[in-house]
């Protein structure tokens, strides 16, 4: 029955052209209604700034660009490429602690020559579960215990390196999407209820290696109203954005809290609390609805997709995707603590939108190049 | 071998294995949705209210507006206190990175000294509201003003405000009368509305500033502002306007003031000038006095401790805290309090000796002329300042007719309607030395308190507004500062400043002592005889008073051992005689003797009485005299 709706959707439009031009209408289709809707927020939150809005859209057509343009590359070269590229962004990595750049105390940048920047651990995101999915790509599933043990350690390593940077947020995002593939691949319910349990552990144990920022940022979360004027601002700001938003919110730029500056960060980590103030929980579903939409389609293509390397590296892309949101919206909302994730797609800034599009174009990719069956 | 080895493997399985976890993924990510939506339910809806309530707290501010503070005119209509438009160095914390760096920046282009910097900083640490900024340095020059102003884009959280601020044109002389206004402080906030000071620079301190601060200061204006996170004003939802505080009108004649501190040289002193109609007061000196302006600046710590530690006590109060024995000045009093009881008459005669023995082998009360007087009567012992005469009057009332007579004169009390901090004095009884010394009253404590000695301590306001009294014939006003609030004429409350009559048994004993105060200077013997030549008649009264130190500060007394050792030189006088206009008390501290302040209060009579001051003084004239 989906399949037939699907098909019918698609007939409005010229299915042979898509498909040679390898853009999946669906995802492409829910993609741009989140860009859209991500403008109209970030024109309120940037206190109508055109320039910005017009900055972010030069973004987000490269990032498009690049999406169509891996949507291209056939899965099975990326297949073959990953282990390579796994090793040179790895180096990459050692070369960010060697002789990265950076602000407030953190490394996070390669200089490269004319001024631009470069950010390894950004590419990590997509690499690491191209190299999980391509370890388990010829072996089979679900793995063994001895194959659990060597993909922990191919997590484990560009993890502690970005977490040196430090840069936890991207540290984790990147060790969750290797540990989606493993799931995915089918790693035994019995080791994950067991990591499930050893989880206070291995708090602890983080919280050892964090700095005192990372931990100042744990305990705000705990407790934001310890100091209100200082690290706890952000939070009591953003839930007084939300909150008072209400169910149909204040209206198109009529958010005080956005609009008088109270809310920090507004276009870039914090903007879904514009969009709660300004359009109320209404507009948040609307919003959640949205990534719904992207995500549901991505595992649909994970679910379907050729071989096991395409099946595990669309369904943890996805979810990494996933967790981008969740990660956002529940910091920003005061369930998560602040750890500095953007919201995919619709907070203002460079790096972050053209891994995600090229994300997307990989799905693209695994979705179009398929045999026909 | 390894195409082989697949060819055991079960894609299918493995297909539907993936595809149970994308599934499980699946479900997973469709709760934690839900989990995002019950979260903004519980802020947006549940919590809505609260965080409603939060978001206004944050951007509705009320901002209150200073009201221009009342003006002090004198009698004449001169400003004594004025507000003048100044331009401060204010900051905003909040807007500063850093403030090494600040101050470094600052450094190099106007003066901020290592005080201001500190008094900043400590100010800084105080609550206060967020946003709101605070002077560094106030009252900047025009030539700092535009050097600040040409690099303000690049100091953040720096700006030039334009105030107004508290100016007393004349200085030290007024001090004690005026009084400052200064900075507000914490303890200050306790006593008075904190919402209405939140944007006033200065409260009143003491003097009629402090007094009348409420008077002074008006009504706040309150306006409901909305505001951005760093506290810019966006725009205005309410607002009421500031009242004006009103202005006072003294009985202050400047150049009175401003006269009789200089006649007072470089003695350290008190004038307090009364007109016996009204008891408006018309000068209120003590010397030295201290710029009242320092204390609207802000006081550095130095010049404070200048002002503490200074030997002549500038920050003392004279006129209204300093208690002299009021020595022969007391006589007129003691001389009526001696017909009201029946101790003495005008008629009666009495030999005086060089000296008064209350028993035949007892202490010797020695006068001033050590051959005596001879003989003489009432009127004489005033016109001659006799001493032993008022020894053996004393001796024979006993202390408690002296006290209850002395008491219908304002002695013992304080009796000033509209200044805060007057001393009481002392007017001793029987039951104060049995409180405090615990001892019985001797008679030789009454033969000293006869001649304004011994025990007894008044304030210089005090022998003012008793000499005043005198001068009218009893008519008694409680002195006071202020003649109009605004153009109202001022009332104070429950009758508190209503005029009485202290009536004698005979009446007719106040013209007669008023005759004998006349002779004082018309007398050929008369100790104030140095004071004739004048085209209208002066009564009055001369004293030395046998120096204790001043009961406030024990120190005065240690240093200048030589000068501590001359008399206190005391004058009253009032004058016309017959109708008069003014009545003054003069004191010299260790002035020796009293051609002094006789001659001081001439000065002042002369100039008051024919408005004709010494031309230097043009500028004190006031408008209305023109």
């Amino acid at each position: 029955m989906t399949d037939s709706f699907y098909r019918r959707a698609l007939s409005f439009t010229n299915a042979r052209l898509w498909k040679l031009v390898h853009v999946d209408v669906l995802l492409m289709g829910a993609l741009l209604l989140l860009i859209c809707g991500g403008l109209f927020i970030l024109y309120s939150a940037s206190g109508q700034n055109v320039a910005m809005v017009e900055r972010q859209v030069f973004r987000l057509v490269i990032g498009l660009m690049i999406c169509v343009a891996l949507a291209q590359l056939p899965p099975k070269y990326m297949r073959r490429a990953s282990p390579a590229l796994f090793i040179f962004i790895s180096v990459l990595l050692v070369c960010v602690l060697l002789f990265g750049v950076g602000a407030k105390g953190a490394q996070r940048w390669l200089a490269l020559p004319g001024g631009l920047r470069f950010q390894p651990s950004e590419i990590m995101k997509i690499v690491m579960p191209m190299m999980i999915a391509w370890y388990f790509s010829d072996k089979q599933l679900p793995p063994n215990f001895k194959q659990i043990l060597a993909v922990l350690g191919l997590i484990v390593l560009p993890v502690l390196m970005i977490a040196k940077q430090p840069d936890l947020g991207t540290a984790l995002l990147v060790a969750v999407s290797g540990v989606f593939v493993l799931f995915l691949a089918g790693l035994g319910w019995r080791y994950i209820l067991g990591a499930t349990a050893l989880a206070p552990a291995a708090a602890y144990t983080l919280w050892q290696f964090m700095h005192d920022y990372q931990r100042q940022r744990v305990l705000t979360f705990l407790n934001p109203e310890s100091d209100p004027l200082g690290s706890g601002w952000n939070i009591i700001q953003s839930k007084t954005a939300i909150g008072s938003g209400g169910l149909y919110g204040k209206g198109f730029l009529q958010g005080t809290q956005a609009q008088l500056d109270f809310l920090p960060e507004s276009h870039t980590d914090f903007i879904i609390a514009v969009l709660a103030e300004e359009f109320g929980m209404l507009g948040c579903g609307v919003l959640i609805l949205a990534y719904f939409l992207v995500i549901a389609r991505g595992l649909y293509i994970a679910a379907y997709a050729e071989d096991n390397y395409a099946r595990l590296l669309a369904g943890s892309l996805t979810l990494t995707f996933f967790v981008y949101m969740f990660v956002n919206i529940g910091m920003v909302s005061g369930i998560l603590p602040v750890v500095g994730v953007p919201l995919p797609l619709v907070s203002y800034g460079g790096t972050s939108i053209i891994t995600i599009m090229a994300t997307f174009g990989i799905l693209m990719s695994i979705q179009t190049h398929k045999r026909a069956r | 071998m390894s195409r082989r080895h697949q060819n055991f493997r079960n894609y299918r399985q493995e297909q539907r294995l993936t595809q149970q976890r994308v599934f499980a993924a699946a479900i997973f990510v469709l709760l934690m949705a839900i989990v995002l939506m019950a979260r903004l339910f519980y802020l947006q809806v549940i919590e809505h209210e609260l965080y409603q309530t939060k978001a206004n707290d944050n951007r509705v501010m009320l901002v209150t507006e200073p009201p221009p503070r009342g003006l002090i005119y004198d009698r004449n209509g001169l400003v004594l206190a004025d507000n003048r438009p100044i331009h401060s160095l204010t900051v905003i914390p909040e807007r500063v990175e850093s403030f090494p760096k600040l101050k470094q920046m600052l450094s190099g282009i106007i003066d901020i000294s290592d005080d201001e910097w500190e008094d900043f900083d400590e100010r800084r640490k105080e609550y206060r509201r967020p946003y709101q900024s605070l002077t560094l340095k106030s009252q900047l020059t025009d030539e700092e003003w535009a050097k600040v102003s040409v690099d303000l884009y690049k100091l953040d959280g720096v700006q030039v405000e334009a105030q107004l601020t508290r100016y007393y044109p004349y200085g030290e002389a007024f001090a004690h009368a005026i009084g400052y206004v200064g900075r507000i402080t914490s303890k200050d906030l306790e006593t008075v509305d904190k919402l209405a000071y939140q944007g006033a620079l200065f409260i009143g301190k003491t003097g009629v500033e402090g007094y009348y601060e409420k008077t002074l200061f008006g009504e706040a204006g309150l306006s409901k502002v909305e505001v951005n996170a760093r506290g810019r004003i966006m725009s205005e939802l309410e607002r009421q306007n500031p009242t004006p505080g009103k202005d006072l009108h003294l009985y202050l004649d400047a150049r009175l003031q401003q006269y009789a501190y200089d006649l007072l040289g470089d003695y350290t002193g008190a004038v307090v000038a009364i007109d016996p109609t009204t008891g408006g007061i018309l000068a209120l000196v003590s010397k030295p006095g201290y710029d009242p302006n320092l204390f609207v600046r802000g006081i550095s710590i130095d010049d404070y401790a200048k002002l503490r530690q200074s030997k002549k006590l500038p920050l003392f109060n004279r006129a209204l805290r300093g208690g002299y024995p009021p020595a022969s000045t007391i006589k007129p009093f003691m001389g009526l309090a001696g017909l009201e009881y029946g101790f003495s008459s005008w008629t009666e005669r009495y030999f005086a000796k060089g000296y008064y023995q209350i028993n035949p082998d007892g202490r010797r009360y020695r006068d001033w002329k050590r051959t005596g007087h001879g003989w003489i009567n009432l009127e004489r012992s005033i016109i001659e300042s006799v001493d032993t005469y008022y020894y053996q009057l004393a001796n024979k009332m006993g202390i408690t007719p002296i006290h209850n007579f002395l008491t219908r004169f304002g002695f013992g009390q304080t009796t000033l309607l509209d200044l805060n901090g007057e001393s009481h004095g002392l007017l001793p009884s029987n039951e104060w030395k049995k409180a405090k010394y615990k001892e019985p009253w001797y008679p030789g404590d009454s033969v000293n308190v006869g001649i304004g000695q011994g025990f007894m301590v008044a304030t210089p306001l005090q022998i003012a507004s008793a000499t005043s009294a005198l001068a009218s014939k009893g008519h008694y006003f409680y002195p006071r500062m202020t003649q109009l609030v605004g153009d109202k004429i001022i009332e104070f409350p429950d009758g508190l400043g209503d005029e009485h009559d202290i009536v004698l048994k005979d009446q007719r004993n106040w013209g007669r002592m008023i005759d004998a105060m006349r002779k004082v200077i018309t007398d050929s013997h008369g100790t104030a005889r140095r004071l004739q030549g004048t085209d209208y008649e002066i009564a009055g009264k001369t004293g030395t008073g046998q120096v204790f130190s001043l009961q406030e500060d024990q120190e005065y007394d240690a240093d200048s051992l030589e000068k501590r050792l001359h008399d206190h030189a005391l004058f009253i006088g009032f004058a016309p005689a017959g109708n008069p206009k003014i009545s003054v008390f003069a004191i010299f501290e260790n002035g020796g003797s009293s051609s002094k302040p006789a001659d001081l209060t001439k000065a002042l009579f002369d100039a008051y009485l024919h408005d004709d001051y010494p031309a230097r003084y043009d500028y004190l004239k006031g408008d209305k005299n023109d």
